[in-house]
């Protein structure tokens, strides 16, 4: 996995409640077997019209936020599906990182595999940040996650807390898989006792 | 100490704890199906890694089969390329596999209790959200993402950290034409779609125990409509009778073992619980879902909100748009509302039980002609004991589809869709916008009350249809 480094990016304001995973992805874009190419299908039916043209309405298709790396989202974010096709659109479309008060659990643990930053923050400091990304002039936020830190466009500044392993895969770029190999001695003396003690599983 | 059922399963699984509290988990099953897992086997073959333990896998496809013609093929390009990915990866990593012409395909969290691949006390996983199903029998069971599927593939653990206990507790009894689906709809309404973020939910109380193991299922499976990954209900006889001799259930001298350890899983008294939350089943009614959330919910008997009565503006958006998408109006009676569409089927509610609550309702009665109507079994096992009891011929002879089994139009991803406008009365579990079909809307209802709305063509309540 690539290494997430501090960056500067336009923030757009996505403040809509309980956003789901198959408003992120539709199933129609399931059938991929690929991890990529799904950024021009991300919010399919409120980014499109019926005829397929670009909705002008919707924040992600306005300028500058057609260029956004980052969301400021409502509440529970990515809830529903466990698809990780969701945040392979998102990122695929450019977005690193979103900031809401909370998120879906699913959603969360993907979005740490691929990459992709969720930040948790206060409804007060969220509202904040949502205002930063309504000015079309300067909705630029830099996220620094060595740090734990949100700066915002007038200089002020938000910490957030996240939890220290997944911080550190962030940061590295680690691989799960091969974090867990390490164990490998420590998991096979378990599924050895786990087969005697009941051998039926 | 006293511990919880999930504290317990926990614990049992748990190989190596960091200080941080991330730690790596056993993991006793793994569910696979074909839409999630094509890139997680791609990840392994590029690694140069193999599946650690395929005894402990199963695959099956499920939400790409076609529910007719099935002998055909499937005729949609993508869906048969993902379906055919999975036929080579379960033969290049030689996984057990029940392919779309097996009599046990089915649905992912149907075949899995059926055939007794879950138990109590495991934990088992698949790259599905609706895997919280399998918490019915007592057993810690979450949905992932690919990158996890690929993770327990390559490794039999997974890389977690401990969630929340929080204890529904449902106190009294419900009235006998309350279902649990009413129930965990109820639920939903009652804590929100966030209500279990963060948490591992556990049910309890009498009305649960009186409950059948497909009931049960129910409201597991809807767990995480409540935001919370995981949902279980304690393990008792119901559950023990429910497994004796399944094709994959424990054997000869490994069962009274098996019982007699499964004995020791529930939750201890004293047991301490993050949150508790009690709900008065008496309170409970006939309840479905008038929006495009699964909180979003309403009595049989109730009106569409007003959201004018709604302070926070936030929320006050979200209800004028769900009203807006569903085309209804404020204080409008549910059940005037027309439907043209009936899907009897998902995860939650295609079992033979609720195949047989639906015949009944059915039977000697024909569907209103504005409405087409399906119902698509669990699992080809579902299907052909509904045959064999006689249960195709009622539904077919009322005007139903009698379908294949599959996914199907809980999701949509196979051709059985909702055009733009249409109206459903479906037994599934998610009422997103476009979730059936761009443009489609759906309620979130019972098998009786789907059964009933199709007589009718509108939301009804199954006791006006005689």
């Amino acid at each position: 996995m690539e290494k997430f480094n501090t960056f500067k990016g336009i923030a757009a304001p996505f403040n809509i409640l309980n956003v789901d995973t198959d408003k992120i992805i539709p199933k129609q874009f399931l059938t991929t077997i690929k991890r990529t190419g799904l950024g021009k299908h991300v919010f399919d039916e409120m980014r499109y019209k019926k005829d397929g043209l670009e909705n002008p309405n919707f924040v992600l298709n306005q300028k500058p936020y057609d260029k956004s790396n980052i969301l400021i989202a409502g509440d529970n974010f990515g809830c529903g599906s466990s698809r990780e096709h969701a945040p392979w659109a998102l990122k695929d479309f450019g977005i690193k990182c979103i900031i809401s008060t909370s998120f879906a659990d699913i959603f969360y643990n993907n979005s740490f595999k691929n990459g992709l930053l969720p930040i948790m923050v206060t409804k007060d400091e969220r509202d904040a940040l949502l205002e930063d990304a309504k000015d079309k002039e300067n909705p630029e936020i830099e996220i620094d996650l060595e740090n734990q830190e949100i700066r915002r466009p007038n200089g002020g500044k938000i910490k957030f807390k996240i939890d220290p392993f997944r911080k550190k895969c962030l940061l590295e770029g680690l691989d799960d898989i091969g974090l867990t190999e390490l164990h490998e001695n420590k998991i096979k003396s378990f599924e050895e006792s786990r087969s005697t003690k009941h051998p039926w599983l | 100490m006293s511990k919880t059922l999930y504290d317990k399963i926990w614990q049992s699984h748990l190989i190596n704890e960091q200080d941080d509290g991330t730690s790596l988990i056993y993991i006793d099953r793994h569910l696979v199906h074909e839409v999630t897992s094509p890139q997680a086997f791609e990840g392994l073959r590029l690694s140069n890694r193999k599946v650690n333990s395929p005894k402990r896998t199963l695959a099956v496809a499920d939400h790409n089969v076609p529910t007719l013609d099935r002998d055909l093929g499937i005729k949609e390009e993508d869906s048969r390329i993902q379906v055919e990915e999975l036929d080579k990866n379960v033969e290049e990593f030689q996984i057990p596999y029940f392919n779309m012409n097996d009599t046990r395909q089915g649905i992912v969290h149907v075949i899995g209790p059926e055939q007794g691949f879950t138990q109590p006390g495991m934990t088992i996983v698949c790259g599905d959200s609706h895997t919280a199903t399998h918490g019915a029998f007592g057993s810690l069971a979450f949905g992932i993402g690919t990158s996890e599927v690929e993770h327990v593939l390559a490794t039999q653990t997974l890389i977690q950290k401990k969630a929340m206990n929080m204890l529904i507790n449902i106190t009294g009894n419900l009235d006998k034409i309350v279902t649990s689906k009413d129930l965990i709809l109820y639920i939903i309404g009652k804590i929100g779609t966030a209500g279990g973020t963060g948490c591992v939910i556990e049910y309890s109380g009498n009305a649960l125990r009186d409950m059948s193991m497909e009931s049960r299922m129910t409201i597991c499976n809807m767990s995480i409509e409540a935001g919370a990954r995981a949902g279980m209900i304690a393990p008792d006889d119901t559950t023990f009778n429910y497994l004796y001799e399944k094709p994959m259930a424990p054997k000869n001298g490994d069962w009274d073992k098996a019982v007699n350890w499964w004995k020791t899983l529930p939750s201890d008294s004293g047991a301490k619980f993050d949150k508790i939350v009690d709900i008065d089943a008496t309170k409970v009614t006939q309840t479905i879902t008038w929006g495009t959330s699964p909180e979003e919910i309403v009595s049989i008997d109730g009106t569409v909100p007003n959201p004018n009565k709604i302070s926070d503006e936030v929320k006050q958006n979200k209800i004028k748009r769900s009203i807006e998408y569903m085309g209804l109006t404020p204080g409008q009676k549910i059940s005037d509302v027309e439907i043209n569409t009936v899907f009897i089927g998902s995860c939650t509610n295609s079992r033979i039980e609720d195949i047989r609550s639906a015949a009944e309702i059915i039977k000697g009665k024909k569907v209103s002609t504005n409405v087409k109507a399906l119902v698509v079994p669990g699992s080809g096992l579902v299907k052909k004991q509904a045959e064999e009891e006689g249960l195709d011929v009622i539904f077919k002879h009322a005007g139903f589809e009698w379908r294949e089994p599959g996914c199907s139009m809980c999701l949509a991803m196979n051709s059985d869709k909702l055009n733009e406008g249409d109206r459903c009365a479906s037994t599934s579990n998610r009422n997103f916008e476009g979730r059936q079909g761009k443009g489609g809307r759906t309620h979130l209802v019972s098998p009786e009350i789907a059964a009933a709305s199709a007589i009718t063509g509108k939301l009804t309540d199954p006791r006006n249809v005689t």
